[in-house]
């Protein structure tokens, strides 16, 4: 086992390289140009492929074109970046191609600045574009899951030919950790059955996403919302930290679910039943492993770097069958451990 | 008489694609009197002349051609308005095969303009064929950047006035004001000479994507009956005597002859490489460490940027790794870093850290007086602080230690002026600080500097040289 020092954004990279990603088009900004800093720097040695786009409109259409062609391709943004992009993730959706896109949130809305924020989490959990689509969105919480979910995010990508995002903040992508490499690098093959690859063997496929007719465009929405259902029943994936016998159960993902760990740890030493749940998927969101838990006598705290767009879907998920206080911070700060610690004890009563 | 039909070259017999229960499966969803129905003829033949159709993939854009695919006998994608030279990007970057990227005025002039322009002056290699019959189709005949000054349309029911809406666009002019480009041509689909001179510049291009030379436009004055109000006779005039007159036909640009072919290597997926390129075989063993006790050290340095505050951190980090340690490393990032105050913040642990972002040190390092304002107050009851004594008188805390480090004074007197973060480094060392062992901290340096290997030995010494001054000086 190889282990190295490594920053969030060069790990994305890293789990791009070793899931057998062989094209890289993105757009500068921050905080996460590194990440087209890293690609332009270990791509081309291996005659992989990058290019620095015009645009974030360009970035994304360029994986459109490389995906129709059946190529491990991403991106990766951040806010404003991912705004630009939704048009073009509304036709991945619609064309049924597989692309990976790295979002790096910082805080808006509009320009708003570079600092670490979670406020992304409606426009790539929903949808984000026109239509009825979703994205696959994994939301690692370490150096490590930053790679391991990049590689996690190919396999999904190409098993349900979707878009899939990988959530991340300021913070992941900006911090170092120890890091270990991947074990194996994938060597990619094309799919002859769709892809558009310029081969005789793909030479009828088509990709596009029109259906003019309306009973043929609702019949592949159906077909759609199956294979999101699908996908909620087989790729859901959560962490669980002293859930069993907790009274309250704090809900985190990425950066605030570190924060909301060493609180909760904290918590335990001062005798309060505190349970963590992380959600490692938003969508599909672990909604049978929360209402499992809701189906106690608990009172939920989500921990978020946004306006409450978790802690909303967290009732929607468990039909608001039990309280869920939020505890945030917005603008570029990160929840502070005395802010969860103190929502802690108001709830707690103490 | 009987009627012959000769079938056209690279363009299917029938469409199904048009649907389902289609009642005319070889009829275009084409207007009467429309030009893509010619152009489409001129692609499919020379793709098929040319022994094309197995390794091309076409781009169906948004605007009347958007079912490009019903018609062209290749790989076909359809894309969103305007982004075909991006799509064609990809699609050539990945598979390095020959893509056409076929757009109309709206789509290619207007809302597509950067892709546009971006893709020719890359040099990518795709064939771009540009419909311009100066209005938008498929929407319904609205203004496109290429009507003529005073002709009507929808949006500009009154003739185009150049005052309000601008000047025609002249997209093969702007082209052929790029470097990249290999062959730029602009050819009308108005009678039949001009349909030859079209037929000639359609295959040219499209032998220079066969040979991977780079990028072709080739911009089609073409008719468009239906939204020009206009009898298809009366439309091939008007391209005739006005639009030639606004956008004169001709070569634009022709390096066909001269311009090299555009190789692009062939992707390496192996791991070996990958290994190699990360240079795992170079990773030191661990430096083995028997530190017994469970406590985290929370370690905040901050100071101007410049100061080498974060790669303090970095080092120290560094060496906690060396020594198998849980570590974390987190920066202030963006504008703080160039020329304003800068600070990372260090955990050290034996379990999984929990937020990276250390609120409350164990250990500050201030490097300037306002780092040591902002942050003193933080520092937890016991903790110390490290700050260069060049800052002078200060008043700390209740219950926080104090060391003052002539860091910047000792960085010259042991040789070098920028390296007043390794002296800190040493003094951390020295006071035992983080428990970690010494010899974590020589790795440390050596990682840090690996790419100016020459200042290894001087680090070293000054590190050294740092320790001895804590041995001396702190009690």
């Amino acid at each position: 086992m190889a282990t190295k020092l490594i920053k969030g954004n060069t790990a994305v990279v890293i789990g791009a390289l070793y899931a057998g990603s062989d094209c890289f088009f993105g757009y500068p900004i921050t905080p996460a140009s590194e990440i087209l800093h890293e690609a332009s720097r270990f791509y081309p040695p291996l005659g992989r492929k990058f290019l620095q786009a015009e645009s974030e409109e360009a970035s994304i259409n360029m994986c459109y074109g490389a995906a129709a062609a059946g190529h491990r391709v991403f991106t990766a943004s951040s806010g404003p970046g991912i705004s630009l992009m939704q048009e073009g993730v509304s036709y991945l959706a619609g064309a049924e191609l597989p692309t990976v896109i790295v979002d790096i949130m910082r805080a808006g809305p509009g320009l708003g600045n570079i600092g670490p924020e979670q406020s992304d989490y409606n426009q790539v959990v929903k949808g984000g574009g026109h239509g009825n689509y979703k994205n696959i969105v994994l939301a690692p919480n370490s150096v490590q899951e930053m790679c391991d979910y990049t590689m996690l995010a190919f396999e999904l990508a190409f098993k349900w030919r979707t878009p899939v995002y990988v959530l991340a903040d300021g913070v992941l992508g900006q911090m170092i950790e120890p890091f270990t490499f991947p074990e194996k690098a994938i060597a990619p093959v094309i799919d002859k059955t769709w892809a558009v690859n310029g081969n005789a063997e793909t030479r009828q496929n088509l990709v596009t996403s029109i259906f003019l007719d309306f009973a043929q465009l609702e019949e592949f929405n159906n077909r759609l919302q199956v294979k999101y259902a699908d996908i909620e029943r087989t790729e859901t994936r959560c962490e669980q930290q002293n859930t069993d016998d907790a009274d309250i159960i704090l809900v985190a993902y990425g950066i605030s679910s570190r924060i909301a760990k060493t609180a909760m740890d904290n918590a335990r030493r001062q005798g309060l039943k505190v349970g963590l749940f992380r959600p490692q998927t938003l969508f599909p969101f672990p909604k049978k492993q929360i209402n499992a838990l809701a189906d106690k006598n608990v009172t939920f705290i989500a921990v978020e770097m946004s306006n409450g767009q978790l802690a909303d879907d967290l009732r929607l998920a468990i039909s608001c069958r039990r309280p869920v206080e939020l505890v945030n911070r917005l603008g570029g700060n990160l929840v502070t451990l005395d802010q969860v610690m103190n929502k802690i004890k108001a709830v707690a009563g103490k | 008489m009987t009627e012959k039909i000769i079938s056209s070259k690279g363009i299917y017999n029938e469409f199904p694609r048009k649907g389902r229960n289609n009642p005319a499966p070889a009829a275009t969803h084409y207007c009467p009197g429309c030009g893509h129905g010619i152009l489409h003829k001129l692609i499919g033949e020379a793709l098929a002349d040319l022994g094309l159709q197995d390794k091309t993939v076409t781009i169906s854009p948004v605007g009347c051609a958007v079912f490009a695919y019903y018609y062209f006998d290749t790989g076909n994608i359809q894309v969103a308005h305007g982004r075909a030279p991006a799509v064609a990007t990809g699609v050539s970057r990945a598979t390095d095969k020959i893509v056409i990227a076929y757009q109309g005025d709206g789509d290619l002039a207007s809302i597509g303009l950067n892709e546009t322009l971006q893709a020719a002056n890359r040099g990518e290699k795709i064939a771009v064929f540009f419909v311009n019959n100066t209005v938008y189709g498929m929407t319904g005949g609205q203004m496109a950047p290429t009507t003529l000054i005073g002709e009507k349309t929808v949006t500009c029911p009154d003739g185009r006035d150049p005052l309000t809406q601008g000047y025609p666009l002249h997209l093969c002019e702007l082209i052929a004001s790029l470097q990249a480009p290999v062959f730029v041509e602009r050819v009308a689909l108005s009678d039949s000479k001009n349909i030859r001179n079209a037929r000639r510049a359609v295959r040219k291009a499209l032998e220079v994507q066969r040979d991977g030379k780079g990028y072709t436009f080739v911009e089609v004055l073409s008719p468009c009956p239906t939204n020009l109000g206009q009898s298809a006779v009366a439309n091939n005039d008007f391209i005739n005597e006005q639009m030639i007159r606004e956008y004169p036909l001709g070569n634009f640009r022709d390096r066909t002859e001269e311009a090299e072919p555009v190789v692009r290597p062939d992707s390496d997926f192996t791991r070996e490489s990958l290994d190699t390129l990360f240079e795992l075989d170079s990773i030191p063993p661990s430096i083995p460490h028997d530190d017994a006790a469970d406590t985290e050290t929370q370690v905040k340095i901050a100071g101007f940027g410049g100061q080498g505050v974060l790669s303090l951190g970095i080092m120290l980090t560094e060496a906690a790794q060396a020594a198998s340690k849980q570590v974390s490393w987190y920066p202030s990032y963006g504008p703080e870093q160039r020329g304003g105050t800068s600070n990372c913040s260090v955990i050290i642990s034996k379990q999984a850290i929990g937020s990276p972002v250390v609120y409350n040190p164990d250990l500050l390092v201030a490097m300037n007086r306002p780092s040591f304002e902002r942050f003193k107050n933080d520092v937890k009851p016991g903790g110390i602080i490290m700050y260069d004594a060049q800052i002078g008188d200060v008043e700390l805390p209740p219950g926080v230690k104090g060391v003052a480090v002539p860091a910047q004074d000792l960085a010259e007197q042991a040789g070098s002026s920028r390296a007043a973060n390794t002296i800190m480094f040493g003094v951390m060392l020295e006071l035992g600080i983080t428990r970690l062992p010494e010899a974590a901290f020589a790795r440390a340096l050596e990682a840090n500097f690996a790419k100016k290997p020459k200042l290894i030995p001087l680090n070293l010494k000054i590190l050294e040289f740092a320790r001895q001054w804590v041995k001396n000086n702190v009690r």
